[in-house]
């Protein structure tokens, strides 16, 4: 019987498989954060371990990095603290570190890409549930827990059971004005945030293979928040071409050698799928979340719903949380619902075809009295390359912040949050209860949708302007 | 890691799905580098709320949290088991986990129990109904045992023998350097380095 695209990297990494006992997985890249890495450098040092595979690990700082004023010490001690362990660790273990204010920093799953050192058919992990990210170019990435990096410092593998395995298949063309996130935001809403549980998901179909490698990566980036292990996409003469010139990626006759085998890297015609979901892509829109998780979302052109309309008692008692959280009305168009704050940026969309978008939308526009609007490039790289085509021009013309690279705020680490009781149109990835700050409410959205809130103060597709 | 063979406590019941770890540790927190010191975050959000079920006296010391379906969603922050664990909760029962969750709990010795939802149920309306109920969450026979209420759960044997002799992963794969470096040798040349 033929393999999936998911079992074939998986094979490839089994360095010992013996009954009963999860596979021990050999890891090619290691990518390191302030957050989850402290308690993992220090266990190796109390064990008197050494990092067995500094070549393959890599680290930069992105969680609690402000956004502004990056010359100067970070204000928080205990952020200040912890980016100082992640610098004094990566000295005593030999890791290479883009620190704040290298040109190389930036979010641990922007970097990667960026370098090249994310490549086909490899193992990615990285204590970040976001790690998915890196399978859109066909390699098997996941997060893990903070255990679990001090298991991949120390021996360069893991034990894992391997996953289930599940096809997204979206059928047909993507309508014009939907993008990526709208398409990872609906697929969610149909699966359920627990709906990948245990599987990977390789995402197919006319409307997948057409995304640029910035939307495979917006859409693998959310694999997480369906509650699968990983997402993956087939490599392609798109993904190649991505990849040739990088830092990192091969050359010459190595270059030729790795896509020979890079071909290979797709699901065979007869292999067979743990389980299968089908989207058609012409009922698409663009598509906000109204409650606190991912899977609580809608088309932008409907309304919020009635948890009068849920038969199941469990599936009332929270939707009535969330809007009671959210504070939203049953019935009220979505359409009408006012923001305080935009968020344009986060390892979901903080790359250069995400900021052109919403630069695209902004262009000879302003943004709304009284909004705040924060336009955060996902890495030092993502903004040097947008200076350079002035988008950053732009987004100040339309009256909004061009900040520095970090995940800002996608989550409550750092100076960017939102204060209790304000409303966000958020490009991240996450509306959980307090994410962006305790007591903030956050609705996920599309960067076009984002910009274009941004110039009403409701929310808004492109469309409508 | 300390040992899992058999735990028997008292309950609390969190009637609520989706419970994500932003949820069972806010963010401020994964600030602190130190592994310890986690239990007074957990769910501080919701424990800012009088009436939230870790407030109610009656189920003060209790040592087995029973949630609803999809108990740890979202972010990898091993930090969401330490601080039930600092807490003092020895298992969670759920109907569902999330994968990155259950692996962190599985990792530290707090023993994740999925059992199937109507179970959960029952023992949420029992514990609600008599917060002096006590649990009995047996690693040894795989059962989880309340009064008038014996239900299997599935672990496979690996992981149960794992916990029971409270293993952690690391020290067991270090004995498997030689087959890890016979693997490295094996790998194509054009993979890159970070170097």
């Amino acid at each position: 019987m033929g393999r999936t695209l998911t079992e074939k990297v998986w094979d490839a990494h089994v360095v010992r498989r013996v009954d009963d006992e999860p596979d021990l997985l050999y890891i090619d890249l290691h990518l390191v954060h302030e957050v989850t890495s402290p308690q993992a450098f220090e266990a190796l040092r109390l064990a008197g371990r050494p990092l067995r595979r500094p070549d393959l690990t890599i680290a930069t700082e992105d969680h609690n990095v402000p956004t502004t004023d990056t010359l100067l010490p970070i204000a928080d001690p205990v952020s200040a603290a912890q980016v100082e362990a992640l610098r004094k660790n990566c000295a005593d273990f030999g890791v290479r570190l883009h620190p704040m204010n290298d040109p190389g920093q930036g979010i641990v799953h922007v970097v990667g890409p960026q370098l090249g050192l994310t490549q086909p058919g490899m193992t990615i992990v990285c204590g970040d549930s976001h790690t998915s990210t890196h399978g859109a170019f066909g390699a098997l990435a996941f997060g893990i827990g903070t255990s679990q990096v001090e298991h991949v410092l120390a021996t360069q593998t893991l034990p894992q059971r391997p996953p289930k395995t599940m096809a997204v298949t979206v059928d047909g063309p993507l309508p014009a004005g939907v993008t990526a996130k709208d398409l990872i935001l609906a697929i969610i809403a149909r699966i359920g945030t627990g709906g990948g549980q245990g599987h990977v998901i390789e995402y197919r179909g006319e409307a997948v293979r057409a995304l640029s490698m910035e939307g495979r990566m917006t859409v693998c980036n959310m694999s997480i928040e369906a509650g699968a292990r990983a997402g993956m996409v087939a490599p392609d003469d798109m993904t190649f071409a991505h990849l040739r010139g990088r830092p990192h990626a091969p050359a010459g006759a190595d270059w030729d050698a790795a896509v020979a085998y890079w071909r290979t890297l797709v699901t065979d015609d007869d292999a067979v799928f743990d389980r299968e979901v089908v989207l058609d892509a012409a009922g698409l829109s663009p598509f906000v979340t109204w409650g606190t998780n991912p899977g609580q979302g809608a088309p932008l052109s409907s309304r919020v719903p009635d948890p009068a309309d849920y038969a199941d008692p469990a599936a009332r008692a929270s939707v009535e949380r969330a809007l009671a959280y959210m504070a939203l009305t049953p019935g009220t168009p979505l359409r009408d619902v006012p923001v305080d704050t935009v968020f344009i940026g986060s390892c979901t969309n903080g790359r250069i075809e995400d900021l052109r978008a919403a630069a695209d939308i902004l262009r000879g526009r302003r943004i709304a009295g009284g909004l705040r609007v924060l336009v955060v490039p996902g890495s030092m790289t993502v903004k040097a390359d947008a200076e350079a085509e002035g988008l950053d021009e732009v987004f100040r013309a339309a009256g909004a912040e061009w900040r520095s690279a970090g995940c800002s705020m996608c989550l409550g680490m750092n100076p960017d949050t939102l204060r209790p009781g304000e409303r966000s149109a958020s490009t991240s990835n996450r509306n959980f209860e307090g994410r962006q700050g305790p007591g903030g409410r956050t609705h996920l959205v599309s960067p076009a949708v984002a910009a274009a809130t941004a110039v009403t103060g409701r929310l808004t597709a492109p469309a409508d302007l | 890691m300390e040992a899992f063979t058999t735990h028997t406590g008292r309950a609390v019941p969190l009637r609520r799905s989706d419970v994500d770890t932003d949820q069972i540790i806010p963010s401020d927190w994964l600030k602190r580098i130190e592994r310890t010191g986690f239990g007074a975050g957990l769910f501080s959000e919701w424990r800012a709320d009088p009436g939230f079920v870790l407030n109610d006296p009656a189920y003060a010391g209790a040592t087995i949290l029973l949630a609803g379906p999809d108990f740890g969603t979202g972010s990898s922050r091993e930090h969401a088991v330490w601080a039930l664990q600092d807490h003092g909760f020895k298992a969670v029962i759920s109907a569902r986990f999330a994968d990155i969750f259950r692996g962190n709990a599985l990792g530290n010795g707090l023993l994740p129990v999925e059992l199937p939802a109507g179970t959960v149920e029952a023992l949420t309306d029992r514990v609600e109904a008599d917060p002096t109920v006590e649990i009995t969450v047996d690693l040894d026979r795989r059962e989880v045992r309340a009064p008038g209420l014996v239900a299997g759960f599935d672990i496979d044997d690996f992981t149960r023998w794992r916990l029971m002799e409270g293993l952690d992963d690391v020290g067991l794969t270090m004995r498997q350097q030689e087959a890890i470096a016979a693997f490295e040798t094996t790998r194509p040349a054009w993979l890159p380095t970070t170097r």
